[in-house]
């Protein structure tokens, strides 16, 4: 029982990251109905951000850990929203296969770019926040794992306020919904879109120094894996729907920690696409997605 | 004889040749040229699917491994045993080799059709994540098998692959992928690319087209797979993964999609460029990075369209004869 709950307890960390970063493919997705490949490696930005503000800063205090994250968050919205700026937005109407290539070199981009800057050799991440472990009836929580998921849950709630009582949230919902007729009652569609990336970035980033506190180190491809699984994640839950995108995750995170602890872990990383392969074939529209079909 | 098949039989005759005289040229040589044909059957076998058919897949890799292992596999273990110690003739290594790459080829058709069934359903952004899944899957599971050498893969292939090899296939496959998108057959692939729902509103069975422009496009990725492995004699699974395919999805992005032609010139590009800039490897990646975005922004319709004065189009435009 106690080794259930312990496997619950990491399945929910992880779940919380995968949801973090899902959050923003969905968002992006929802707007545009693109997928953001460099999604995945603005996560990993977030990550390095995080690592060299952390450095800085006095170790294992909540403040500096709390400051290293805004840092970050804050650095990876502008990224996201100059990517999108420069490169996503010329492109905006054009053929999706195009939009796609150019976010796959993006990725791409980002990636090698990391490699040259800050060296392919994995890096040991700061412990920016106390490192404490809390045991409880042979339970063992770190503290790391607790603020993994506060944080998330702070963040998640925070975005459903800002997608549902403000007045950019509603524009964003509105530019999903129907682009044309929401520029028609005068929504600036592009700050929207600036703005939906920097949501999503900031929250990959999030993810990206959580991530990082957790599996403490970092390389300029670490955000490939997590990246690609929480795109299942967002698949899994129904594409463009911000609940789902959580609760996909939080059931990714959950498969895959009990995977990773059966005898069947060398297959882990395979899961993910078994289960997106699975979801696209029954369900495309996802867990709480609805099925609409294409209009001509 | 019709000229595509006269083509055909020329180039293989050409290959033939500058085999045969390969002893007399420089060996690096040799290597690029081999490396150039490999490339030629993978980017001309990915534009059938990417290009003509308009499905972005991004699993080419991984069908190349399925082959790659497959005909290792065959050369390997059942090679001793049906040529003997000695190592047979070279007309009995041939032939193995050539059933070999067959075998290898088919072993990644039929993956291929597993693939495709599924996730052919699927379109764009959808079916670019699930073929790229299904390549870390099959790179997943070559990992874990242990007769196949597990993560440290096949090592001591024996060295089979020759530039008559090579360049046979690669004409082949040229020749395949021209005549089936000429074809009345092979106009579908172009409808489907073009409107898939038009098509389908004029009858076109278009998930058919899909699967077929899949296997097809997976069976020479295969092959390629088979003349890849017995020319760097050893193979692993990470030989094979994401960066593999994109190599291939960049050189039929330059060639231009869908433009044959084209991206057999940047599949020779984007072979001999590595070479020779060696001092700059490590900018490699950043650049195939920066093309892909660059000529999606600038020239969408890749490098090598040649169209740029809109010349063929004026040039039809004024001998078409007058409407009635």
């Amino acid at each position: 029982m106690t080794e259930f709950l312990q496997q619950l307890l990491n399945g929910l960390s992880l779940g919380a990251i995968y949801a973090l970063i899902a959050l923003g493919y969905t968002m992006v997705y929802g707007v545009l109905r693109f997928i953001n490949f460099a999604h995945s490696d603005v996560f990993m930005v977030g990550a390095f951000i995080g690592y060299f503000v952390g450095s800085h800063l006095p170790q294992g205090t909540v403040w500096g850990g709390l400051t290293a994250l805004a840092a970050a968050m804050a650095g990876c919205a502008i990224l996201g929203i100059v990517i999108e700026r420069l490169v996503y937005r010329p492109l905006r109407g054009g053929p999706t296969l195009n939009v796609l290539i150019t976010a796959i070199g993006m990725s791409l981009f980002l990636e090698y770019t990391g490699q040259l800057v800050f060296g392919a050799t994995p890096r040991a991440f700061p412990s920016i926040f106390p490192a404490k472990v809390i045991a409880v009836h042979g339970l063992i929580i770190s503290l790391n794992q607790v603020i993994v998921i506060v944080v998330s849950a702070v963040l998640m709630i925070a975005l459903q306020l800002a997608v549902f009582r403000t007045k950019l949230g509603t524009a964003m919902r509105a530019v999903a919904l129907n682009p044309k007729a929401a520029q028609l009652v005068g929504v600036n569609i592009d700050v929207v879109i600036s703005f939906t990336f920097g949501l999503g970035s900031a929250l990959a980033a999030a993810g990206g120094v959580l991530y990082a506190l957790n599996y403490p180190s970092i390389d300029p491809l670490m955000g490939v894996v997590p990246g690609l699984k929480a795109f299942v994640a967002a698949v899994l839950g129904g594409v463009g729907n911000i609940p789902g995108a959580a609760l996909g995750a939080l059931i990714l995170g959950m498969v895959e920690t009990f995977v990773d602890g059966s005898r069947w872990s060398t297959y882990k990383d395979a899961i993910a696409f078994a289960i997106l392969i699975g979801i696209l074939l029954f369900r495309p529209a996802g867990l709480l997605g609805r099925f609409t079909a294409e209009k001509v | 004889m019709p000229r595509p098949l006269l083509a055909l039989l020329a180039a293989i005759l050409v290959a033939f040749g500058v085999s045969y005289f390969s002893d007399r040229i420089d060996p690096y040589y040799l290597d690029v040229m081999t490396g150039v044909g490999i490339n030629i059957i993978l980017a001309v076998s990915l534009n059938l699917v990417n290009g003509y058919t308009g499905q972005f897949s991004l699993g080419h890799a991984g069908f190349m491994s399925v082959g790659a292992y497959l005909s290792a596999a065959i050369t390997l273990l059942l090679g001793p045993r049906l040529l003997g110690g000695a190592g047979g003739s070279a007309l009995q290594q041939g032939l193995l080799f050539l059933g070999a790459l067959i075998v290898g080829g088919l072993g990644a058709a039929l993956a291929g059709l597993a693939v495709g069934i599924p996730s052919l359903r699927l379109k764009g952004d959808y079916l670019a994540l699930v073929t790229l899944g299904f390549g870390e899957i099959i790179r997943v599971i070559f990992q874990n098998v242990e007769a196949l050498g597990g993560a440290l893969g096949l090592n001591g292939i024996p060295n089979y692959t020759t530039v008559f090899w090579v360049y046979s296939f690669a004409a082949l496959t040229v020749y395949t992928v021209v005549c089936l998108v000429r074809s009345t057959y092979g106009r579908g692939f172009i409808a489907t690319h073009d409107d898939e729902i038009a098509s389908e509103a004029v009858g076109l069975n278009t998930t058919r087209y899909k699967i077929v422009a899949f296997v097809v496009g997976a069976f020479f990725a295969g092959v390629a797979g088979g003349l890849y492995g017995h020319f760097k004699l050893t193979i692993t699974p990470t030989g094979f993964d994401f960066t593999k395919s994109i190599e291939i999805v960049v050189m039929v992005i330059l060639g231009g999609m869908g433009n044959t032609i084209g991206v057999i010139l940047a599949a020779i590009l984007l072979t001999i460029l590595p070479e020779v800039l060696r001092s700059v490897e490590q900018y490699r990646m950043i650049m195939y990075a920066l093309l892909l975005i660059v000529l999606m922004l600038v020239r969408p319709k890749g490098l090598f369209n040649f169209d740029y004065l809109g010349i063929a189009a004026r040039l039809r435009r004024k001998f078409r004869p007058a409407r009635e």
